[in-house]
């Protein structure tokens, strides 16, 4: 049996289709204007993959903000509870996971089952997410994919007071001008937004193991960051932008299987 | 005998000398990179239209962000104090003042006596401040001294919700890009309404007492006094020089207390 | 599960923590609130508890006042209303 979790996030937009506890397809897209647009290219990128139509499909569940937005699925989990679970099923010993979207940063608390325990979200303020990373990239004239990297080629910190985006964008712009190298901007910048994550964190329990997913845990400079902060290093999931959409996969075959034990048998 | 206050703020400086209690010279400039260079400029304007020199003045005190940098003043004052005590001058009914400058706003309750009674700040976050205005008038592409005359033709407030000013910035680019496009006005009103909703909010924490009055260079924009009204449901005061109030505050406590520390 | 709803922005921290082990849904909190920030619905999980509602959370600071100016005005905050002691705020 098939079971496909769609996350339509503020900038990304996933999916995941398991079988047999295995993922059988994932795809990840661009969030474009209309949410239910989104979520049917997501579907129908991920069944030409499979080379299946969606009769196949035994049960769909959405997550993500654009989560009520998407048509063809069932039900839908908050994006909480769907990262909790996909990091669950990469990792049954993760205790807390840090996601940091594009346009949010959550710390979980996840227990044995990957049920969550204890939850805190940030997606008020862009300092602190993807936004604001990709905001700091055109501004320095980097690719977004190549900021952690140069980060990392960093002699010394340049320390950011401010954790406003608005705020450090203008300091940036003022250290350019004064000559600062990119690479110690940005190993500021990163630095200020793991500080803010590690606040977030400290929230939670930081427990062991420890996981980072969403799209900025590909950033080697960010990650390098946190864990300095912690102390703790995180154990990183092949693809770790898809955990949510994992999640809602997992929940649709939960939510079917339970269905299935609670009708009675005919 | 002449005395001068003069406020550094992030992005502009101002300056108010006072004779016997009148004023008799006042500027406001941008401020520079060095706030010691600005601040003297300022002053400099100042005493010029005064037709006094530096050394005629008995007594200066700095306040505002960049205080600290001025070295040739006798004594720091915070923005707190001065802003109470200027409009304490300007209009002593005032029980409640909201200040709304480039990379901060405040909120201070006066006593009949000019003094603070109890104040919340809001600077770290851009936000609720002038520095959010200028961003969002570069994306409408208009002067930002406009978008107060310009949002005083809405009919509605079109839907800003983000309370950050980076996501604030990517609705109000989907109203221009809507077809049709969310009209300029409308879009501007709701630009002024989501800060106001912010200042509003901050100035609840501490409780609202008539009458009120709103300062600061953000001030100036009529249009968004008007929705700070409509926000709190009572009549606001801006009085005519709204940016200069805590040079004003400044200079009085100049007067009052001389330079002995 | 301890629920954290809300943000920290450069400003401070602004949250509303509800924790759901303690919560039983009974819904006090939901019309003690004069800013109408709860309301009751299941989570994932099928437990009927109290949330801070969507449309709320991303500007919490700006509807709830806070713990303390809240309850210098009103007789029943939703700390009181809720007697199982589920509802607490970090300004
Ligand atoms: S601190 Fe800056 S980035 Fe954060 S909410 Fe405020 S304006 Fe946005
Ligand atoms: S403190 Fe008052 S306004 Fe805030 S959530 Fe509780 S009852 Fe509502």
């Amino acid at each position: 049996m098939l079971f496909m979790g769609i996350d339509i996030g503020s900038r990304g937009a996933k999916g995941v289709v398991i079988e047999d506890n295995q993922i059988a397809t994932a795809f990840i897209g661009d969030t474009g204007p209309e949410s239910v647009k989104t979520s049917e290219m997501v579907r129908d990128n991920m069944l030409a993959k499979l080379g299946m139509d969606m009769s196949k499909i035994t049960y769909t569940m959405a997550t993500g903000y654009g989560r009520v937005l998407v048509p063809f699925a069932a039900e839908n989990v908050s994006e909480i509870s769907a990262h909790a679970k996909g990091a669950h099923w990469y990792f049954p010993s993760v205790r807390t996971i840090l996601d940091m979207g594009g346009q949010d940063c959550k710390a979980i608390n996840v227990n044995d089952k990957g049920q969550v325990t204890k939850f805190i979200m940030n997606d008020k303020c862009a300092g602190g997410t993807g936004r604001f990373l990709e905001l700091i990239a055109s501004v320095l004239g980097l690719r977004l994919e190549d900021i952690g990297q140069t980060s990392l080629e960093s002699k010394k910190n340049f320390p950011f007071n401010t954790v406003c985006a608005v705020f450090a964008k203008s300091e940036a712009i003022s250290l350019m001008k004064k000559g600062t190298p990119k690479s110690d901007i940005l190993a500021g910048l990163h630095d200020a937004i793991a500080v803010r994550c590690y606040n977030l964190l400290k929230r939670v329990n930081i427990e062991k193991d420890f996981t980072i997913t969403g799209g900025i845990a590909k950033n080697q400079g960010m990650v390098a960051k946190i864990k300095e902060k912690l102390g703790m290093e995180p154990v990183l999931a092949p693809d770790p932008q898809i955990m949510g959409a994992l999640g809602a996969s997992l929940f649709a075959r939960e939510r079917y299987m339970a269905k299935q034990n609670a009708a009675p048998a005919s | 005998m002449p005395v001068a206050g003069i406020d550094v703020g992030s992005q502009t400086t101002k300056v108010v000398i006072l004779n016997d209690g009148q004023v008799v010279g006042q500027s406001v400039m941008v401020s520079a990179e060095e706030a010691e260079t600005g601040a003297r400029k300022a002053l400099d304007e100042a005493l010029q239209q005064a037709g006094l020199a530096l050394s005629d003045l008995t007594t200066i005190v700095a306040t505002g962000a960049g205080r600290k940098d001025v070295s040739f003043a006798q004594k720091q004052k915070t923005s707190l104090s001065c802003l109470a005590k200027g409009i304490n001058r300007l209009l002593p009914a005032v029980r409640t003042l909201i200040d709304v400058g480039a990379e901060s706003s405040t909120v201070i309750r006066i006593n009949e006596k000019g003094g603070v009674d109890d104040s919340i700040g809001h600077d770290r976050c851009a936000s609720g401040t002038g520095a959010f205005l200028e961003s969002m008038a570069k994306l409408m592409q208009m002067p930002l001294p406009e978008m107060g005359q310009e949002s005083l033709k809405a009919q509605r407030r079109a839907e800003v919700s983000s309370m950050c000013a980076i996501f604030a910035e990517q609705e109000v680019i989907s109203h221009v890009h809507r077809v049709p496009p969310t009209p300029k006005a409308d879009i501007i009103a709701g630009i002024h309404g989501s800060m106001a909703v912010r200042i509003v909010g901050l100035a609840k924490r501490i409780g609202v007492k008539p009458e009120i009055a709103l300062t600061g260079g953000v001030a100036r924009n009529v249009g968004f006094a008007r929705v700070i009204e409509e926000e709190l449901k009572q009549k606001v005061v801006v009085p005519d020089n709204p940016q200069i109030v805590a040079a004003l505050g400044a200079a009085r406590i100049a007067q009052e207390e001389g330079g002995k520390q | 599960m301890e629920a954290n709803y809300g943000y920290s922005d450069g400003s401070g921290d602004y949250f509303i923590i509800v924790d759901t082990d303690k919560c039983n849904g009974c819904g006090d909190c939901v019309t003690a609130c004069p800013e109408r920030v709860f309301e009751v619905a299941p989570d994932d999980y099928g437990k009927k508890v109290a949330l801070v509602k969507e449309s709320v959370a991303s500007k919490v600071s700006y509807v709830c006042p806070g713990y303390k100016p809240c309850s210098a005005n009103v007789e029943t905050t939703c700390h009181t209303a809720c007697k199982m002691g589920a509802i607490s705020h970090t300004w």
